[in-house]
């Protein structure tokens, strides 16, 4: 099966501006070299620690950022180098969805203007067609077709990721970046969006990149689940390969480090020192090597670090300190 | 009294705060009931608005001025009624026999001055130091919560840290005058989780050390699960269910609490499959039923006259009190 997304080899970096004349001192490497592939109607997870580049990674992908280097291939075409012309008919299949409702909704619009203004941006239907298809979706996702004349803030943090869901389905698209959906939300509705979020890929056969730093709620949506430090993918494999038997180090310290809600499960955690480097002049060699200070991270500066296939399906990256490949 | 150790070292009996607000009063905490051991950790767990946060700011009178009131209800802390000490004598024991973390460490700390002068400050107000020995104890306290380079560090200003070594300055401002409870709100919610798990060990560890007790606020039934002694889960202003950490997990009898340990996914749980829900949402403050409050959500069968009257709390099981709501619990 042709992949629906390819991200190949992908840079985001920053230009680091100091001095009086802020002129650039150096970069941000926040993307350095990330290839993923994601298939029609699957989930692929994106596990990682704030400041690792997984936001910015998303946002390069549907270009609100224009990449360093690398190619982003979207359902056959090179979207990398487009213009927004070009691009404009691509972004209805390609829809984002982020982490606080409250901020991504505007403020000023009533619900209807906001599922509704894809519509009017893609010059689809008329006013009556357009008003018909809001409350179709609206309805999709769980909400009331009378709630289009209210504004985001009579909403709760829920509702408002329904509207949010709601905007990204409008055009039907087929892929759809989630940036944390679910993390500002309370545990007791966020099963109820991640069951929606669900019911609307089986319905739709929708794909995502779930990007989310939960583990638990990455591994029970995802397909496949990518692990990223330091703006580089770490680990990738299947949603159960990835938790029972990781391979790279910084994988199983993610792990080892989510609280389990069972009071008799105290195990034994290996205890990170310090937090994740600056991607400013980011160490050489293996980045969880050197925060580490493995006693082998020096063997991995100068090495091919690019993912290699040590099982089918389950990709780590090379090197003699934390993964042993 | 306060020599004596057989009594909790914190009683909050009754307790209601509640919001002056231009519609009127609104009740975020309803007569709760709670009291704290010497050295153990309480954890308090509930969604936002449930009222947790309001409880622990009512315990230091630091409810937001001019809305908050503290409406009913005693706080005996080590045998005083922290209700009715005038505000001298609540200035000595806010920062100093009761020590306090917030959530974003951003917020709390001054971003104007150098973390040093912060928590120089703090001894100052409550020992009689010279600046000397107040520097002396700084550094040592950042050491403590493991701050590499901390002679160093007393000059650098809190937007030169990380979001984990800004929480251990907090948590160094907070025990640097050993207190004998430490009420930690969201702790660890801006960190990531092998942060996280940094911080709570850190708090573990210095809370045996300095034999001090903790109130641990969070909205994750795991945190709860690893770090308290005891747990009491709050919905809508109330305390529905309290007892052991082991008996709740094990045994819970809300099914609010059910229902929440029910709707996290889990490690081992099947992937892709529906995960359970609570339906529907919180109802707002000025629309709470006068009975049980979770029933408009709840799905075990149950008749109007649940809404009317307020349950009685019980101890089906030693140590162990719920809400006993009709829908589930029959007196015998």
């Amino acid at each position: 099966m042709e992949p629906i997304l390819e991200i190949k080899d992908l840079k985001m970096h920053f230009p680091v501006k100091g001095g009086v004349f802020l002129r650039p001192v150096g970069s941000a490497k926040a993307v350095d070299g990330v290839s993923l592939k994601v298939y029609p109607g699957e989930t692929l997870g994106l596990v990682g620690e704030s400041g690792c580049g997984k936001s910015t990674l998303a946002k390069t992908t549907c270009r609100l950022l224009n990449p360093t280097a690398g190619q982003v291939i979207f359902d056959g075409h090179d979207i990398t180098r487009m213009s927004r012309k070009e691009l404009m008919p691509l972004r209805r299949e390609m829809q984002m969805i982020f982490q606080d409702p409250a901020e991504s909704l505007n403020p000023r619009h009533s619900v209807g203007q906001i599922v509704g203004e894809p519509f009017v941006v893609q010059k689809i239907g008329t006013r009556a067609e357009r008003e018909k298809k809001v409350a179709d979706l609206l309805e999709r996702v769980g909400l009331n077709e009378k709630m289009s004349s209210r504004f985001p803030f009579e909403f709760s943090g829920g509702q408002r990721q329904r509207i949010g869901i709601a905007r990204a389905l409008a055009l039907n698209p087929k892929l759809i970046l989630c940036d944390e959906p679910v993390s500002a939300l309370d545990v007791s509705v966020q099963s109820q969006v991640l069951n929606l979020m669900m019911d609307l890929q089986r319905d739709m056969g929708l794909a995502y990149l779930f990007i989310a730093h939960d583990l638990a709620v990455v591994r029970h949506v995802s397909d496949r689940v990518a692990i990223m430090y330091l703006g580089k993918i770490m680990e990738l494999a299947d949603a159960d390969a990835i938790y029972n038997h990781p391979r790279h180090a910084y994988t199983k310290a993610l792990i080892s480090a989510i609280p389990v809600a069972d009071p008799n499960s105290k195990r034994d955690r290996t205890l990170l020192e310090g937090d994740v480097p600056s991607p400013i002049d980011p160490p050489q060699g293996c980045a969880f090597g050197y925060r580490m200070k493995h006693a082998k991270w020096q063997e991995s500066v100068g090495m091919d670090l690019g993912l290699v296939e040590v099982e089918p399906g389950h990709w780590v990256q090379p090197c003699p300190c934390c993964t042993g490949v | 009294m306060a020599d004596d150790i057989t009594e909790p070292l914190l009683m909050v009996k009754d307790l209601k705060a509640g919001f002056e607000t231009d519609d009127g009063l609104l009740v975020a905490v309803d007569d709760v009931d709670f009291s704290i051991e010497r050295g153990k950790t309480l954890g308090i767990v509930g969604e936002s608005g449930c009222g947790k946060s309001v409880s622990a700011l009512s315990l230091i009178r630091l409810l937001p001025q001019p809305m908050g009131k503290i409406l009913g209800g005693e706080i005996l802390f080590d045998g005083m009624d922290l209700r009715t000490i005038d505000d001298a004598e609540m200035h000595r024991i806010r920062g100093g026999e009761i020590g306090m973390i917030f959530q974003e460490p951003m917020t709390a700390l001054n971003p104007v001055h150098t973390i040093g002068r912060q928590l120089m400050e703090a001894v100052l107000i409550h020992q009689q130091v010279d600046k000397r020995e107040a520097l002396r104890q700084a550094v040592e306290m950042l050491e403590r919560v493991k701050i590499p380079a901390p002679e160093i560090r007393v000059g650098e200003y809190p937007h030169q840290l990380s979001g984990g070594m800004r929480q251990r300055v907090m948590i160094a401002m907070a025990l640097i005058n050993k207190p004998k409870l430490l009420i930690a709100d969201e702790p660890t919610t801006a960190l990531d989780v092998t942060v996280q798990a940094q911080i709570l060990a850190l708090i573990d560890e210095l809370q045996v050390e300095m034999e001090m007790a903790v109130i641990l606020i969070t909205h994750d039934l795991a945190v709860i699960a690893e770090n308290a002694d005891e747990v009491a889960v709050m919905y809508a202003g109330r305390i529905v269910e309290r007892a052991g950490v082991e008996e709740l997990f094990k045994n819970p009898l809300h099914p609010y609490t059910r229902g929440l340990l029910d709707s996290i996914p889990r490690m081992d749980s099947k992937r892709k499959e529906h995960l359970k829900t609570i339906e529907g949402m919180v109802p707002a403050l000025s629309e709470m039923p006068d009975g049980c409050r979770f029933a408009p959500r709840c799905s075990n069968p149950h008749g109007d006259e649940v809404l009317e009257k307020r349950p009685c709390m019980v101890e089906p099981v030693p140590g162990h009190w719920v809400e006993g709501c009709a829908c589930f619990w029959e007196e015998e």
